[in-house]
Protein backbone atom coordinates (compact mmCIF):
# COMPACT_ATOMS: atom_id res chain seq x y z
CA UNK A 1 0.00 0.00 0.00
CA UNK A 2 0.90 3.76 -1.08
CA UNK A 3 1.74 5.56 2.29
CA UNK A 4 -1.29 8.12 0.91
CA UNK A 5 -3.96 5.19 0.33
CA UNK A 6 -2.77 4.13 4.34
CA UNK A 7 -3.74 7.62 5.79
CA UNK A 8 -6.98 7.54 3.74
CA UNK A 9 -7.63 3.75 5.12
CA UNK A 10 -7.14 5.03 8.54
CA UNK A 11 -7.91 8.49 9.37
CA UNK A 12 -10.10 9.91 6.42
CA UNK A 13 -14.07 9.91 6.22
CA UNK A 14 -15.27 10.31 2.94
CA UNK A 15 -17.63 12.96 2.11
CA UNK A 16 -19.94 13.81 -0.66
CA UNK A 17 -20.24 16.53 -2.94
CA UNK A 18 -24.03 17.08 -1.18
CA UNK A 19 -22.42 17.27 2.22
CA UNK A 20 -19.98 19.95 0.74
CA UNK A 21 -22.35 21.99 -1.04
CA UNK A 22 -24.93 21.98 2.11
CA UNK A 23 -22.21 23.15 4.02
CA UNK A 24 -21.95 20.27 6.70
CA UNK A 25 -18.41 20.59 6.67
CA UNK A 26 -16.16 23.52 7.45
CA UNK A 27 -15.72 25.86 4.78
CA UNK A 28 -13.04 28.91 5.61
CA UNK A 29 -13.80 32.15 2.81
CA UNK A 30 -11.67 34.70 2.45
CA UNK A 31 -12.02 37.59 -0.28
CA UNK A 32 -8.55 39.36 -0.78
CA UNK A 33 -8.70 42.67 -0.76
CA UNK A 34 -5.73 43.03 -3.22
CA UNK A 35 -5.28 46.65 -4.59
CA UNK A 36 -2.73 48.16 -6.25
CA UNK A 37 -2.25 52.05 -8.07
CA UNK A 38 0.66 51.00 -10.61
CA UNK A 39 2.88 53.93 -11.20
CA UNK A 40 2.61 53.64 -15.30
CA UNK A 41 5.65 55.90 -16.21
CA UNK A 42 6.63 58.15 -18.76
CA UNK A 43 5.91 55.85 -21.68
CA UNK A 44 3.02 53.91 -20.82
CA UNK A 45 1.24 57.16 -18.98
CA UNK A 46 1.41 59.20 -22.37
CA UNK A 47 0.53 56.08 -24.73
CA UNK A 48 -3.06 55.77 -22.05
CA UNK A 49 -3.40 59.86 -22.56
CA UNK A 50 -2.79 59.91 -26.51
CA UNK A 51 -5.72 56.83 -26.67
CA UNK A 52 -7.50 59.46 -24.70
CA UNK A 53 -6.94 62.19 -27.76
CA UNK A 54 -7.87 59.64 -30.02
CA UNK A 55 -4.47 59.28 -31.33
CA UNK A 56 -1.73 56.08 -31.25
CA UNK A 57 1.71 57.00 -30.40
CA UNK A 58 4.97 54.86 -30.54
CA UNK A 59 8.73 55.49 -29.56
CA UNK A 60 11.38 55.09 -31.78
CA UNK A 61 15.09 53.24 -30.99
CA UNK A 62 17.68 54.91 -32.83
CA UNK A 63 19.91 52.25 -32.64
CA UNK A 64 17.71 49.33 -34.21
CA UNK A 65 15.40 52.12 -36.16
CA UNK A 66 12.10 49.79 -34.59
CA UNK A 67 9.32 51.91 -33.54
CA UNK A 68 7.98 50.43 -30.83
CA UNK A 69 4.56 50.50 -29.39
CA UNK A 70 3.33 50.14 -26.73
CA UNK A 71 6.16 52.49 -26.64
CA UNK A 72 8.77 52.27 -23.68
CA UNK A 73 11.99 54.58 -22.41
CA UNK A 74 14.45 52.25 -23.37
CA UNK A 75 15.16 49.64 -26.04
CA UNK A 76 14.86 46.29 -24.39
CA UNK A 77 17.04 45.04 -27.13
CA UNK A 78 19.74 47.33 -27.73
CA UNK A 79 19.64 48.62 -24.44
CA UNK A 80 19.56 52.10 -25.04
CA UNK A 81 17.44 54.96 -24.02
CA UNK A 82 14.72 55.11 -27.22
CA UNK A 83 14.61 58.82 -29.20
CA UNK A 84 11.61 60.46 -30.57
CA UNK A 85 8.18 59.75 -29.91
CA UNK A 86 6.26 59.17 -33.34
CA UNK A 87 2.20 59.54 -33.94
CA UNK A 88 1.39 56.14 -35.80
CA UNK A 89 -2.09 55.39 -37.70
CA UNK A 90 -5.08 53.60 -36.38
CA UNK A 91 -4.97 51.08 -38.85
CA UNK A 92 -3.40 47.88 -39.10
CA UNK A 93 -3.68 44.24 -40.29
CA UNK A 94 -4.25 41.44 -38.95
CA UNK A 95 -1.24 39.36 -37.71
CA UNK A 96 -3.11 36.21 -35.80
CA UNK A 97 -7.03 35.91 -34.38
CA UNK A 98 -8.60 33.57 -32.94
CA UNK A 99 -12.49 32.41 -33.08
CA UNK A 100 -13.17 31.94 -28.94
CA UNK A 101 -16.04 30.41 -27.80
CA UNK A 102 -14.83 31.10 -24.17
CA UNK A 103 -14.94 34.23 -22.45
CA UNK A 104 -12.05 35.09 -20.12
CA UNK A 105 -13.50 33.03 -17.15
CA UNK A 106 -13.68 29.90 -19.18
CA UNK A 107 -17.46 30.35 -19.49
CA UNK A 108 -18.87 29.04 -22.29
CA UNK A 109 -20.93 31.61 -24.57
CA UNK A 110 -24.62 30.49 -25.68
CA UNK A 111 -23.04 30.50 -29.28
CA UNK A 112 -26.05 28.18 -30.51
CA UNK A 113 -28.48 30.63 -28.67
CA UNK A 114 -26.74 33.32 -31.27
CA UNK A 115 -24.11 35.12 -29.29
CA UNK A 116 -21.45 36.32 -31.66
CA UNK A 117 -18.04 34.26 -30.84
CA UNK A 118 -15.13 36.34 -29.59
CA UNK A 119 -12.65 37.24 -31.90
CA UNK A 120 -9.31 38.61 -29.72
CA UNK A 121 -6.71 39.32 -32.35
CA UNK A 122 -2.99 40.80 -32.61
CA UNK A 123 -2.83 44.33 -34.98
CA UNK A 124 0.43 45.26 -36.83
CA UNK A 125 -0.22 48.71 -36.35
CA UNK A 126 0.82 50.54 -39.70
CA UNK A 127 3.49 53.45 -38.80
CA UNK A 128 4.85 50.99 -36.15
CA UNK A 129 7.48 48.55 -37.06
CA UNK A 130 6.63 45.01 -38.41
CA UNK A 131 5.76 43.03 -35.22
CA UNK A 132 4.53 45.86 -32.93
CA UNK A 133 1.17 45.82 -32.40
CA UNK A 134 -1.93 46.00 -30.31
CA UNK A 135 -3.59 42.71 -28.50
CA UNK A 136 -7.32 43.97 -29.35
CA UNK A 137 -10.77 42.46 -30.80
CA UNK A 138 -12.25 42.72 -33.77
CA UNK A 139 -15.91 42.96 -34.70
CA UNK A 140 -18.22 44.38 -37.26
CA UNK A 141 -16.98 41.28 -39.34
CA UNK A 142 -18.22 37.28 -39.50
CA UNK A 143 -15.55 35.63 -37.01
CA UNK A 144 -15.19 32.94 -39.87
CA UNK A 145 -14.53 35.81 -42.74
CA UNK A 146 -11.60 37.21 -40.92
CA UNK A 147 -8.06 36.51 -42.39
CA UNK A 148 -4.23 37.30 -41.65
CA UNK A 149 -3.42 40.01 -43.65
CA UNK A 150 -7.08 41.91 -43.31
CA UNK A 151 -6.98 45.50 -42.83
CA UNK A 152 -8.81 46.98 -40.20
CA UNK A 153 -8.85 50.23 -38.41
CA UNK A 154 -9.50 51.07 -34.74
CA UNK A 155 -13.11 51.92 -34.06
CA UNK A 156 -13.13 54.64 -30.66
CA UNK A 157 -15.35 55.37 -27.90
CA UNK A 158 -16.55 58.88 -28.06
CA UNK A 159 -14.03 61.52 -27.05
CA UNK A 160 -16.31 61.89 -23.80
CA UNK A 161 -16.36 58.55 -22.90
CA UNK A 162 -12.84 57.74 -23.08
CA UNK A 163 -10.72 57.85 -19.55
CA UNK A 164 -6.87 57.32 -21.09
CA UNK A 165 -7.26 52.86 -21.31
CA UNK A 166 -6.85 50.54 -23.86
CA UNK A 167 -10.58 50.28 -23.47
CA UNK A 168 -10.63 53.72 -25.50
CA UNK A 169 -10.59 51.82 -28.50
CA UNK A 170 -13.72 50.03 -28.72
CA UNK A 171 -12.49 47.64 -31.04
CA UNK A 172 -11.00 47.13 -34.70
CA UNK A 173 -13.47 46.54 -37.65
CA UNK A 174 -12.19 45.70 -41.48
CA UNK A 175 -11.43 48.49 -43.93
CA UNK A 176 -11.16 48.23 -47.90
CA UNK B 1 36.69 26.94 -2.20
CA UNK B 2 38.10 26.81 -5.66
CA UNK B 3 37.18 29.84 -6.93
CA UNK B 4 36.10 33.33 -5.33
CA UNK B 5 33.53 35.25 -6.85
CA UNK B 6 33.39 38.74 -6.40
CA UNK B 7 31.03 42.21 -6.35
CA UNK B 8 32.02 43.64 -9.45
CA UNK B 9 28.92 46.35 -10.03
CA UNK B 10 26.40 47.77 -7.93
CA UNK B 11 23.51 49.94 -9.08
CA UNK B 12 20.71 51.71 -7.46
CA UNK B 13 18.15 54.14 -7.79
CA UNK B 14 17.84 55.13 -4.26
CA UNK B 15 14.88 54.77 -1.71
CA UNK B 16 12.00 57.04 -1.68
CA UNK B 17 8.76 56.64 0.18
CA UNK B 18 7.04 57.08 -3.71
CA UNK B 19 8.55 57.27 -7.08
CA UNK B 20 5.25 58.43 -9.19
CA UNK B 21 7.43 59.46 -11.73
CA UNK B 22 8.56 55.83 -13.19
CA UNK B 23 7.16 52.21 -13.37
CA UNK B 24 8.96 49.18 -12.39
CA UNK B 25 10.36 49.05 -15.84
CA UNK B 26 12.36 52.64 -15.09
CA UNK B 27 13.36 51.88 -11.88
CA UNK B 28 14.91 48.49 -12.64
CA UNK B 29 16.79 49.77 -16.14
CA UNK B 30 18.21 52.78 -13.99
CA UNK B 31 20.11 50.70 -11.41
CA UNK B 32 21.01 48.17 -14.11
CA UNK B 33 22.53 50.84 -16.52
CA UNK B 34 24.71 51.92 -13.17
CA UNK B 35 25.65 47.98 -12.30
CA UNK B 36 26.70 47.60 -15.66
CA UNK B 37 28.74 50.84 -15.94
CA UNK B 38 30.73 50.52 -13.09
CA UNK B 39 31.30 46.61 -14.17
CA UNK B 40 32.24 47.81 -18.04
CA UNK B 41 30.01 45.37 -19.41
CA UNK B 42 27.33 45.35 -21.41
CA UNK B 43 24.14 43.04 -20.95
CA UNK B 44 25.16 40.33 -23.65
CA UNK B 45 28.56 40.02 -21.75
CA UNK B 46 26.09 38.46 -18.71
CA UNK B 47 25.60 34.29 -18.71
CA UNK B 48 23.03 34.15 -16.15
CA UNK B 49 20.47 36.48 -14.82
CA UNK B 50 18.64 36.18 -11.13
CA UNK B 51 15.77 38.39 -10.51
CA UNK B 52 13.19 38.78 -7.31
CA UNK B 53 9.67 39.50 -6.88
CA UNK B 54 6.81 38.31 -5.08
CA UNK B 55 3.90 37.94 -7.46
CA UNK B 56 1.43 39.47 -4.70
CA UNK B 57 3.84 42.34 -4.00
CA UNK B 58 4.15 43.35 -7.66
CA UNK B 59 -0.22 42.30 -8.40
CA UNK B 60 0.67 40.34 -11.42
CA UNK B 61 0.85 36.84 -11.07
CA UNK B 62 3.50 35.00 -12.72
CA UNK B 63 5.45 38.16 -12.29
CA UNK B 64 8.35 36.63 -13.12
CA UNK B 65 7.79 37.40 -17.26
CA UNK B 66 8.36 40.73 -16.43
CA UNK B 67 11.53 40.66 -15.92
CA UNK B 68 14.00 40.18 -18.42
CA UNK B 69 12.91 43.83 -20.84
CA UNK B 70 14.98 46.01 -17.97
CA UNK B 71 17.67 44.01 -17.28
CA UNK B 72 18.64 43.72 -21.35
CA UNK B 73 17.82 39.76 -20.39
CA UNK B 74 15.53 39.20 -23.33
CA UNK B 75 16.23 36.06 -24.97
CA UNK B 76 19.18 35.25 -21.88
CA UNK B 77 19.09 32.80 -19.14
CA UNK B 78 16.55 34.37 -15.93
CA UNK B 79 15.02 33.48 -13.64
CA UNK B 80 13.09 34.51 -10.63
CA UNK B 81 13.33 34.25 -7.03
CA UNK B 82 10.34 34.79 -5.29
CA UNK B 83 12.53 35.74 -1.78
CA UNK B 84 14.62 37.54 -0.34
CA UNK B 85 17.30 39.92 -2.38
CA UNK B 86 20.04 37.83 -1.07
CA UNK B 87 18.52 34.67 -1.53
CA UNK B 88 19.21 35.59 -5.56
CA UNK B 89 22.14 36.72 -4.75
CA UNK B 90 23.34 33.40 -3.61
CA UNK B 91 21.70 31.89 -6.56
CA UNK B 92 23.68 33.68 -9.47
CA UNK B 93 26.87 32.89 -6.59
CA UNK B 94 26.16 29.08 -7.52
CA UNK B 95 25.66 29.58 -11.20
CA UNK B 96 28.90 31.16 -11.69
CA UNK B 97 30.78 28.23 -9.28
CA UNK B 98 28.98 25.77 -11.08
CA UNK B 99 30.14 26.79 -14.78
CA UNK B 100 27.03 28.41 -16.19
CA UNK B 101 29.59 31.21 -17.27
CA UNK B 102 31.75 34.00 -15.47
CA UNK B 103 28.81 36.90 -14.96
CA UNK B 104 26.01 36.71 -13.15
CA UNK B 105 23.29 39.27 -12.25
CA UNK B 106 21.05 39.87 -9.29
CA UNK B 107 17.95 42.21 -9.58
CA UNK B 108 15.68 43.32 -6.63
CA UNK B 109 12.99 45.79 -7.16
CA UNK B 110 10.47 47.09 -4.33
CA UNK B 111 7.43 49.34 -5.56
CA UNK B 112 6.08 49.07 -1.91
CA UNK B 113 3.87 52.30 -2.53
CA UNK B 114 1.95 51.14 -5.20
CA UNK B 115 0.37 48.44 -2.74
CA UNK B 116 -2.48 50.31 -1.42
CA UNK B 117 -3.68 47.48 0.86
CA UNK B 118 -0.76 46.22 2.47
CA UNK B 119 -1.81 45.25 5.59
CA UNK B 120 -4.55 42.56 3.72
CA UNK B 121 -1.62 40.93 1.55
CA UNK B 122 0.45 39.97 4.53
CA UNK B 123 -2.86 38.80 6.36
CA UNK B 124 -3.29 36.86 3.24
CA UNK B 125 0.24 34.93 3.82
CA UNK B 126 -1.42 33.42 7.13
CA UNK B 127 -2.81 29.95 7.48
CA UNK B 128 -6.76 30.33 5.81
CA UNK B 129 -7.82 27.34 8.26
CA UNK B 130 -6.89 28.52 12.06
CA UNK B 131 -5.12 32.17 11.45
CA UNK B 132 -6.68 34.11 9.05
CA UNK B 133 -10.13 33.43 10.52
CA UNK B 134 -8.80 35.18 13.56
CA UNK B 135 -8.15 38.56 11.69
CA UNK B 136 -5.17 39.10 13.28
CA UNK B 137 -2.94 42.31 12.19
CA UNK B 138 0.43 41.38 11.21
CA UNK B 139 1.57 44.43 13.29
CA UNK B 140 0.06 42.06 16.00
CA UNK B 141 2.24 39.40 15.21
CA UNK B 142 5.29 41.37 15.28
CA UNK B 143 4.15 42.44 18.87
CA UNK B 144 3.91 39.16 20.42
CA UNK B 145 7.83 38.09 18.93
CA UNK B 146 8.72 41.92 20.47
CA UNK B 147 6.80 40.93 23.53
CA UNK B 148 8.85 37.44 23.95
CA UNK B 149 12.11 38.67 23.19
CA UNK B 150 11.91 41.32 25.56
CA UNK B 151 10.88 38.64 28.23
CA UNK B 152 14.23 36.56 27.43
CA UNK B 153 16.54 39.23 26.70
CA UNK B 154 15.67 41.46 29.32
CA UNK B 155 15.58 44.41 26.12
CA UNK B 156 13.57 47.34 27.04
CA UNK B 157 11.41 49.61 25.02
CA UNK B 158 14.22 52.17 25.11
CA UNK B 159 16.91 49.70 23.75
CA UNK B 160 14.59 49.68 20.71
CA UNK B 161 14.10 53.41 21.34
CA UNK B 162 17.48 53.60 20.82
CA UNK B 163 17.71 51.67 17.66
CA UNK B 164 15.17 53.72 16.13
CA UNK B 165 17.17 57.27 16.90
CA UNK B 166 20.43 55.95 15.45
CA UNK B 167 19.13 54.38 12.18
CA UNK B 168 16.89 57.20 11.38
CA UNK B 169 20.26 59.54 12.05
CA UNK B 170 22.28 57.76 10.11
CA UNK B 171 19.53 57.95 6.98
CA UNK B 172 20.32 61.60 7.50
CA UNK B 173 23.76 61.58 5.46
CA UNK B 174 22.88 58.60 3.40
CA UNK B 175 21.85 60.16 -0.04
CA UNK B 176 20.07 57.15 -0.74
CA UNK B 177 17.64 57.02 2.15
CA UNK B 178 13.98 58.50 2.21
CA UNK B 179 12.94 58.49 6.01
CA UNK B 180 16.33 59.94 7.87
CA UNK B 181 15.36 62.23 10.81
CA UNK B 182 16.43 63.64 13.94
CA UNK B 183 14.53 62.81 17.53
CA UNK B 184 14.96 61.00 20.64
CA UNK B 185 13.81 58.26 22.23
CA UNK B 186 11.00 60.12 23.98
CA UNK B 187 9.33 61.00 20.76
CA UNK B 188 9.90 57.03 19.82
CA UNK B 189 8.42 55.73 23.57
CA UNK B 190 5.40 58.46 23.12
CA UNK B 191 4.57 57.30 19.29
CA UNK B 192 1.16 55.81 18.98
CA UNK B 193 0.59 52.63 20.29
CA UNK B 194 0.47 50.06 17.32
CA UNK B 195 0.77 46.45 19.19
CA UNK B 196 2.14 46.93 22.30
CA UNK B 197 5.08 47.29 22.92
CA UNK B 198 5.41 47.71 19.67
CA UNK B 199 4.57 51.99 18.42
CA UNK B 200 4.38 53.66 15.40
CA UNK B 201 8.13 54.56 15.25
CA UNK B 202 9.19 51.08 15.70
CA UNK B 203 8.19 50.29 12.71
CA UNK B 204 10.24 50.79 9.13
CA UNK B 205 7.83 52.47 6.95
CA UNK B 206 7.84 51.11 3.10
CA UNK B 207 9.70 52.83 0.88
CA UNK B 208 10.82 52.26 -3.35
CA UNK B 209 13.63 51.75 -5.31
CA UNK B 210 15.58 48.94 -7.13
CA UNK B 211 19.18 47.51 -7.25
CA UNK B 212 21.08 45.38 -9.75
CA UNK B 213 24.51 43.25 -8.42
CA UNK B 214 26.82 41.97 -10.97
CA UNK B 215 28.80 39.60 -10.18
CA UNK B 216 31.75 37.73 -11.45
CA UNK B 217 34.36 34.75 -11.47
CA UNK B 218 37.69 35.55 -9.28
CA UNK B 219 39.97 36.06 -13.32
CA UNK B 220 37.34 38.12 -14.91
CA UNK B 221 36.56 40.21 -11.71
CA UNK B 222 39.84 41.05 -11.29
CA UNK B 223 40.52 42.06 -15.02
CA UNK B 224 37.32 44.37 -15.10
CA UNK B 225 37.15 45.63 -11.64
CA UNK B 226 39.90 48.06 -9.12
CA UNK B 227 37.63 47.42 -6.92
CA UNK B 228 36.21 43.70 -6.52
CA UNK B 229 34.36 43.16 -3.32
CA UNK B 230 34.12 39.40 -2.24
CA UNK B 231 31.92 37.29 -1.15
CA UNK B 232 32.82 34.98 1.42
CA UNK B 233 30.21 33.31 2.57
CA UNK B 234 26.72 33.07 1.95
CA UNK B 235 23.87 31.32 3.99
CA UNK B 236 20.15 31.26 4.11
CA UNK B 237 17.44 29.52 6.28
CA UNK B 238 13.77 28.81 6.92
CA UNK B 239 12.08 28.00 10.50
CA UNK B 240 9.00 26.29 11.01
CA UNK B 241 6.42 28.97 9.89
CA UNK B 242 3.60 28.00 12.44
CA UNK B 243 2.55 31.14 14.69
CA UNK B 244 1.87 28.41 17.61
CA UNK B 245 5.14 26.50 17.77
CA UNK B 246 7.51 29.27 16.35
CA UNK B 247 10.58 30.27 18.55
CA UNK B 248 9.34 33.54 19.38
CA UNK B 249 12.38 35.12 21.22
CA UNK B 250 14.94 34.02 19.23
CA UNK B 251 15.52 34.64 15.13
CA UNK B 252 17.04 30.74 14.55
CA UNK B 253 16.52 31.43 10.81
CA UNK B 254 19.24 34.05 11.14
CA UNK B 255 21.70 32.42 13.65
CA UNK B 256 21.55 29.09 11.35
CA UNK B 257 21.76 31.75 8.04
CA UNK B 258 24.86 33.11 10.08
CA UNK B 259 26.31 29.69 10.65
CA UNK B 260 26.38 28.73 7.27
CA UNK B 261 27.94 31.99 6.09
CA UNK B 262 30.44 31.61 8.97
CA UNK B 263 31.66 28.43 7.82
CA UNK B 264 31.89 29.32 4.47
CA UNK B 265 33.85 32.67 4.90
CA UNK B 266 36.13 30.55 7.75
CA UNK B 267 34.71 32.52 10.60
CA UNK B 268 34.45 31.70 14.22
CA UNK B 269 34.02 34.78 16.51
CA UNK B 270 32.13 37.02 14.11
CA UNK B 271 32.51 39.91 16.73
CA UNK B 272 36.18 40.31 15.97
CA UNK B 273 36.33 38.88 12.49
CA UNK B 274 33.70 40.96 11.12
CA UNK B 275 33.48 44.61 11.49
CA UNK B 276 30.40 45.78 11.10
CA UNK B 277 26.67 44.61 9.87
CA UNK B 278 23.90 45.95 8.54
CA UNK B 279 21.11 43.80 10.20
CA UNK B 280 17.37 43.30 9.00
CA UNK B 281 15.71 46.06 11.24
CA UNK B 282 12.12 45.90 9.66
CA UNK B 283 10.88 46.59 13.34
CA UNK B 284 13.53 48.48 16.13
CA UNK B 285 13.44 44.76 18.10
CA UNK B 286 14.70 42.98 14.94
CA UNK B 287 17.91 44.59 15.00
CA UNK B 288 18.90 43.84 18.38
CA UNK B 289 17.44 40.11 17.84
CA UNK B 290 19.15 39.50 15.17
CA UNK B 291 22.28 40.64 16.30
CA UNK B 292 21.94 38.09 19.29
CA UNK B 293 21.07 35.81 16.48
CA UNK B 294 24.40 36.29 15.05
CA UNK B 295 26.78 36.10 17.75
CA UNK B 296 27.82 39.30 17.13
CA UNK B 297 26.72 40.05 20.99
CA UNK B 298 25.32 37.67 23.48
CA UNK B 299 22.06 36.80 24.77
CA UNK B 300 20.55 40.23 26.52
CA UNK B 301 23.64 41.31 25.43
CA UNK B 302 22.66 43.59 22.86
CA UNK B 303 20.11 46.14 24.20
CA UNK B 304 23.05 47.52 26.69
CA UNK B 305 25.34 48.03 23.47
CA UNK B 306 22.87 49.93 21.60
CA UNK B 307 22.28 51.82 25.15
CA UNK B 308 26.18 52.81 25.59
CA UNK B 309 26.25 53.57 21.71
CA UNK B 310 28.23 50.52 20.63
CA UNK B 311 26.29 50.04 17.71
CA UNK B 312 26.81 53.53 16.49
CA UNK B 313 29.18 54.75 13.62
CA UNK B 314 31.69 55.08 16.18
CA UNK B 315 30.91 52.88 18.34
CA UNK B 316 32.57 49.39 19.12
CA UNK B 317 30.62 47.76 16.21
CA UNK B 318 28.86 49.84 13.80
CA UNK B 319 25.30 48.66 13.12
CA UNK B 320 23.18 50.14 10.11
CA UNK B 321 25.63 52.61 8.79
CA UNK B 322 23.37 53.02 6.40
CA UNK B 323 20.31 54.28 8.58
CA UNK B 324 19.09 50.78 7.90
CA UNK B 325 15.17 49.98 7.04
CA UNK B 326 14.25 52.39 9.86
CA UNK B 327 16.05 55.17 8.19
CA UNK B 328 16.08 54.08 4.39
CA UNK B 329 12.75 52.23 4.36
CA UNK B 330 11.36 48.74 4.37
CA UNK B 331 11.97 47.11 0.82
CA UNK B 332 10.03 44.01 1.10
CA UNK B 333 11.74 41.54 -0.87
CA UNK B 334 14.86 44.16 -1.65
CA UNK B 335 15.66 44.29 1.59
CA UNK B 336 18.66 42.11 1.76
CA UNK B 337 19.67 44.48 -1.46
CA UNK B 338 19.98 47.42 0.73
CA UNK B 339 22.13 45.74 3.23
CA UNK B 340 24.36 44.40 0.34
CA UNK B 341 24.56 47.93 -1.20
CA UNK B 342 25.45 50.02 2.05
CA UNK B 343 27.96 46.82 3.19
CA UNK B 344 29.93 47.53 -0.69
CA UNK B 345 29.61 50.80 -0.38
CA UNK B 346 31.58 50.93 2.86
CA UNK B 347 33.84 48.24 1.89
CA UNK B 348 34.76 50.63 -1.43
CA UNK B 349 35.07 53.84 1.00
CA UNK B 350 32.08 55.30 -0.80
CA UNK B 351 30.44 55.75 2.27
CA UNK B 352 30.88 59.78 2.79
CA UNK B 353 29.64 61.14 5.73
CA UNK B 354 28.61 57.86 7.11
CA UNK B 355 32.02 56.27 6.06
CA UNK B 356 33.53 53.25 8.49
CA UNK B 357 37.35 53.74 8.97
CA UNK B 358 39.54 50.81 9.33
CA UNK B 359 37.62 48.08 8.33
CA UNK B 360 37.94 44.90 5.82
CA UNK B 361 35.01 42.82 6.12
CA UNK B 362 30.73 43.26 6.71
CA UNK B 363 28.22 41.40 6.92
CA UNK B 364 24.71 41.71 5.36
CA UNK B 365 21.44 40.02 6.84
CA UNK B 366 18.04 40.46 5.87
CA UNK B 367 14.67 38.93 6.93
CA UNK B 368 11.41 38.39 4.85
CA UNK B 369 9.31 40.10 7.22
CA UNK B 370 6.01 39.20 9.03
CA UNK B 371 4.83 36.49 9.30
CA UNK B 372 8.09 35.00 7.90
CA UNK B 373 10.94 33.40 9.57
CA UNK B 374 13.43 33.17 6.60
CA UNK B 375 16.33 34.75 7.14
CA UNK B 376 19.89 35.08 4.83
CA UNK B 377 23.22 36.25 5.55
CA UNK B 378 26.37 37.20 3.24
CA UNK B 379 29.37 38.42 4.69
CA UNK B 380 31.48 40.55 1.86
CA UNK B 381 35.63 41.77 2.41
CA UNK B 382 37.11 44.10 0.53
ZN1 LIG C 1 16.79 49.10 -30.43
Amino acid sequence: MEITEKMVAKTATKLSADEIQKGKVLSVKWTPKLKYAWDNGPAIGRYLAELKNGKIIAKKCDKCHRIMIPPRMFCELCWVPTGEWIYVQDTGIVNTWVVSYVDWKATRLDIEGGVRPLTPAVIEIDGASKGMGILHHLNDVDPWKIYRGMKVKAVWKPPEERTGAITDIKYFKPIK
Amino acid sequence: MSKRVAIIGIGTTGFRATTPDVSYRELTYEAAMKAYLEARIEPKDVDSFVATSEDFFEGYSIADEYSPDQLGAVLKPIYTIPGDFIHSLASAYMMILSGIGPISVVQGLSKASNMLTLSEMVTFAMDPIYNRPLKESPHAVAGLEMARFMYETGATREQCARVVVKNKRNALNNPYAGHGVLIDTDYVLNSEVISYPLTQMDISPHSDGAVVVVLAEEETAKALCDQPIWIRGIGWCSDTPGLETRNWGEAIYAQMAGEMAYKMAGIRYPRKEIHFAEINDEFSYKELQHLEALRICKKGEAGPLTEIGGTEINGEFPVNPSGGNLGVGNLYELNGGLKVLEVVRQLRGEAGKNQLKNMTTGLAQSWRGVPTTTGTVVILSN
